[in-house]
């Protein structure tokens, strides 16, 4: 793998930039490794990198159906912040985001990671106590969030109306060292690096079945042959379920659309994260200048990577009694991706009935802020085919014991 | 945007008009029941992709729950029908087996 560097683009300025190569390789699959990852989106590919990184096994085959972090990966509205109410969460995502941190020195790639400041909206009293709240549990758990007044959020962020007839803003819970990222460098990055390791990246390679033999994974069948295997994990986010059913085993999680759109790019005028939780909307501007708005998840399940009209027409109402200045703007582009929601609306990182198959998922619409908190933990599960201390909470089995994680309190939508 | 019809008032709305309720014919495992029922009736779910059937309420209608069959790849809506019974009617399983060959029914 050669290295980026400034050296690098000034020695490929010199011969027409021929020389760069590929970034990953595209082998044909061998007949079998000693870890198959299902999922080559953000979540799969960091596992496989931890599992390289942290505990030597290079023997690793990620398999995606389409193409490398065409899923989630590359539908999502980048935000990366860690101010959870609950301790699990907090510690995983904030691993997560100060492994953001040093992502591009990490993996020699720029992943445009920009620390620019999370907001998030206090609409009504009810969200003030939340927050305040919050702002409280993360000063315990070390990460550093504060309550900030109207007046500050006005500072910020000058193109916000925080005196709407409706939900008026009442202050923030803002998290300094959130921010975002650039999702698909994200998926490249890891990529590159996993094979650079030596790991073999299958694109076009759907899962079809899960070969067993008393009660244990031996491998995988797939559109392109049969690719055995010691361990599997899972990282499929929206299709767990399809997986899932499969390997023979059932989730506590339904798939929903989230979606997403992107304004036409304007002059720089906001330069932190806004998220308005009581009225469904969050919204950034990107590098380019448009505005990346999100909103909240149809109700009803679906596979269809598109969601429903009036969601969307929902989210840009509220978002124009925040920012007036949007409401003549042309919207561009817009998307859905499948998420899978559980029961308690935070993750599954955990075992199987199946001894050697391992699954990740249920992420909601929290996914690209936790991908290298998820795939650190992922690589310790199945690494030593326990849950490390990161994920310790978030097995299945806090569903039959009734120990729910419950940050939907704290998070509403955009959790 | 979803359509589906009400079976009681016969409108045929439009999804903002109605509240999606899940999974339709769950077992309703209660007090004295075991931990894995207990879960399972709690959180663990079907969905397939494919063919669902699913809890509607007519929110801002009539206000009534009824159930439907659609797909989850394709939206499409294969009937609707009342929610006074455990399971779907044998007409709307055999319309949707001509539709889908391949769907494994419903158990």
């Amino acid at each position: 793998m050669r290295r980026y560097s400034a050296f690098a683009i000034a020695r490929e300025a010199l011969r027409y930039h021929s020389g760069w190569g590929k970034a990953w390789r595209s082998p044909e699959p061998k007949k079998s490794y000693d870890v198959v990852i299902v999922g080559a989106g953000g979540h799969g590919l960091a596992t496989a990198y931890y599992l390289g990184r942290n505990f030597g096994i290079t023997n690793v085959a990620i398999l995606e159906k389409g193409w490398l972090g065409g899923g989630n990966t590359g539908r999502n509205t980048t935000i990366i912040r860690s101010n959870y109410l609950q301790d699990p969460s907090a510690a995983i995502y904030e691993k997560a985001r100060s492994l953001y941190e040093t992502m591009s020195q990490d993996l020699n790639m720029n992943v445009m990671f920009s620390p620019r400041g999370v907001m998030m909206l206090a609409q009504t009293q009810h969200e003030i106590r939340g927050f305040q709240r919050t702002a409280q549990a993360n000063a315990f758990q070390g990460v550093k969030t504060e309550f900030i007044s109207p007046q500050r959020v006005k500072e910020l962020v000058p193109i916000m109306n925080i005196s709407g007839p409706r939900y008026p803003v009442l202050g923030a819970l803002w998290q300094e060292r959130a921010g975002t990222g650039r999702h698909d460098a994200v998926a490249w990055a890891y990529a590159r690096a996993c094979s650079g390791m030596g790991m073999d990246i299958i694109q076009k390679c759907e899962v079809t079945a899960v070969n067993q033999s008393n009660g244990a994974v031996t491998g995988v069948e797939t559109t392109r042959g049969t690719i055995g295997c010691k361990k599997l994990g899972i990282l499929v986010a929206g299709n767990s379920g399809d997986l899932a059913r499969m390997a023979g085993f059932r989730l506590p999680m339904e798939s929903v659309a989230l979606q997403a759109l992107v304004s036409e790019p304007i002059k720089p005028c906001l330069d932190v994260v806004v998220m308005a939780n009581t009225v469904h909307g969050y919204i950034s501007q990107s590098d380019k200048g448009e505005f990346v708005i999100g909103g909240g998840t149809d109700a009803f399940n679906n596979y269809t990577q598109r969601g429903s009209f009036h969601h969307i027409e929902e989210t840009i109402r509220a978002l124009i009694e925040t920012f007036p200045m949007i409401s003549r703007m042309k919207m561009m582009r817009q998307w859905g991706g499948i998420v899978d929601v559980t029961g308690d609306r935070s993750p599954i990182i955990s075992t199987t009935p199946l001894g050697n198959c391992f699954i990740n998922g249920g992420w909601g619409t929290g996914g690209f802020k936790s991908i290298p908190g998820s795939g650190w933990a992922m690589a310790e599960l199945i690494a030593n085919g326990q849950l490390g201390p990161l994920c310790a909470e978030f097995g299945l089995d806090r569903f039959a014991e009734g120990r729910f994680i419950d940050e939907s309190v704290a998070a509403g939508v955009a959790h | 945007m979803l359509i589906l019809t009400c079976p009681y008032c016969g409108v045929s709305a439009e999804e903002t008009e109605l509240h999606a309720g899940g999974e339709a014919h769950l077992t309703r495992h209660a007090t004295g029941a075991s931990d894995d029922d207990l879960q399972s009736y709690l959180f663990y779910r079907k969905n397939p992709k494919g063919v669902h059937f699913e809890r509607w309420r007519h929110s801002n209608g009539c206000g009534k729950w009824f159930h439907a069959a659609r797909c989850t790849m394709t939206l499409e809506v294969f009937g609707t029908y009342s929610a006074q019974t455990t399971q779907p009617p044998a007409d709307l399983i055999k319309k949707i087996k001509q539709k889908r060959p391949d769907w494994e029914g419903w158990t």
